[in-house]
């Protein structure tokens, strides 16, 4: 976990989940949802807006949908109503979704 | 500041009560809307922003035609909105369709466009497609599809930056719209013109009231010796997340607005003045929209609602001006946006009496009395 996040994770349990950030391996606490591990691991942006600014999870109530990410080929998924899990497969969300799931070029 | 009163106060702040002002205003007149409170049923801010002409008057020559006539001045009013507004509606008429999964409904439209199409002599161009000759033509169609009809003149634009662009027109034509101004009563005086009270209590005088009140104007028009009743008709819409690619086509039931989300609409339902949405009525308009075209399974629905379309008892437009009540004049029709251009222009003649005056005979209210007659 980086130390340049400005967000501090829960009492450490020992469990943790690898899951994969724009291919990259990423380690979190077990039990904890998709935004608070992407927080936790950089804070850096996770989607762009349809005009290109960059957004990270905000509310983390499921309400203001800036925590917009591809899980496991889904896009546009609520990464604050989402909890990790072993092995998922994440990508940041570049602007609007295609029909066809992927993002749009 | 306004140097003097207003001549015509218009009742009613949606999209048709601000085109007739549009149009008063380009006439040079003096002009004042009166809006009614958020919470009133607003059709102009839940509908589609469809501008179609597809089936209508088919069964009444004069609508078919006027409906003609306004899809026709669309292009010049949408640069006209964009001038004193500053505001781009989004305007897209590249044609529209139909689609259908039923052969004989497939068939009874056909003959309804037929109909139309002989009102119209040369000036429509439906199309009838079958189910194959549609996939040939549009990617992506489900196979439950049996075919559809297309025109193209018809098309849509952003329904909400419309409204917002009318409303900004009339402010810099020098109009005043009045936010939150319930009128209560409006009473003929015995020297001409009207006295006006509204829900605060304040009074307003004015030489000439025009309705264009929605489902608010049944009870202030009678006692302005109009008869219209207008009801309620319920449509509910589905609303999806925004796309990053354009729907290969325009439908009366399945739309992509110019930001990329997709509405999905289009149901009629008969419950009063209740405006909520229903969970088996979103549900089937989910199913319709993956039936017309599969690939919109996996996308999510981001919002739904229900929205009430002020309609006449024949669904055609009703403007009429009050003989006994000189001076006030009754606009109403479920089609406020397709209409919109005339509303801004010939309508305006109409109720300034301009020569020459446009023929709308037709679409008096007398015609509900004759049919009563008859």
């Amino acid at each position: 976990m980086s130390v340049a996040s400005r967000f501090r994770t829960l009492p450490d349990t020992g469990d943790c989940v690898q899951f994969y950030l724009d291919d990259l391996p990423v380690t979190a606490p077990a039990g904890v949802t998709l935004a608070a591990a992407l927080l936790a691991h950089s804070g850096d942006w996770t989607r762009q807006t349809a005009q290109g600014a960059p957004r990270t999870a905000f509310c983390m109530m499921g309400i203001c949908f800036d925590c917009l990410v591809e899980v496991d080929g889904t896009p546009n998924t609520q990464a604050c109503m989402t909890p990790v899990r072993e092995g998922m497969v994440v990508r940041r969300q570049l602007g609007l979704r295609s029909l066809n799931g992927g993002e749009h070029d | 500041m306004q140097h003097s009163d207003p001549e015509i106060t218009i009742v009613g702040g949606g999209l048709v009560g601000l085109s007739v002002a549009l149009g008063l205003l380009s006439a040079g007149r003096r002009v004042r809307v009166l809006d009614g409170a958020d919470g009133d049923a607003r059709a102009s801010q839940g509908n589609f922003g469809l501008i179609w002409g597809q089936g209508k008057g088919w069964n009444f020559a004069p609508y078919a035609n006027w409906t003609m006539d306004a899809l026709a001045a669309w292009p010049v009013f949408a640069r006209q909105l964009k001038e004193l507004s500053g505001i781009d509606v989004a305007l897209d008429q590249s044609g529209g369709y139909e689609f259908f999964t039923d052969s004989a409904e497939m068939a009874g439209f056909a003959a309804q466009l037929e109909q139309q199409a002989a009102h119209l002599n040369d000036r429509a161009s439906f199309e009838i497609l079958t189910g194959d000759d549609l996939r040939s033509q549009l990617g992506g169609i489900g196979p439950e599809v049996v075919g559809a009809s297309f025109s193209p003149r018809d098309g849509h634009v952003n329904p909400l930056r419309f409204l917002r662009a009318l409303r900004c027109s009339v402010h810099a034509l020098g109009g005043c719209v009045t936010m939150g101004a319930t009128v209560s009563t409006i009473t003929p005086q015995p020297d001409g013109g009207f006295l006006l009270t509204l829900a605060n209590g304040q009074s307003l005088g004015a030489e000439i009231v025009v309705l264009c009140a929605g489902l608010g104007s049944t009870a202030l028009a009678r006692g302005l010796g109009f008869e219209t009743q207008v009801r309620p008709q319920r449509g509910e819409l589905l609303i999806t997340e925004k796309l990053g690619d354009r729907l290969p086509f325009l439908s009366s039931t399945i739309r992509q607005v110019d930001e990329g989300g997709i509405q999905i609409g289009g149901t009629k339902a008969e419950t009063g003045m209740d405006d909520s949405e229903s969970l088996d009525v979103m549900a089937g308009l989910a199913r319709h929209a993956v039936t017309v075209f599969p690939a919109l399974e996996g996308v999510r629905v981001v919002r739904a609602w229900g929205a009430l379309r002020v309609m006449s008892p024949d669904g055609y437009p009703v403007y009429a001006k009050s003989a006994a009540h000189p001076g006030a004049f009754l606009v109403t029709c479920h089609s406020g946006v397709t209409l919109a251009p005339l509303h801004a222009s010939v309508l305006a003649e109409w109720i300034l009496n301009t020569s020459p005056t446009p023929d709308m005979e037709a679409f008096d209210e007398r015609r509900f009395a004759l049919s009563h007659a008859a």
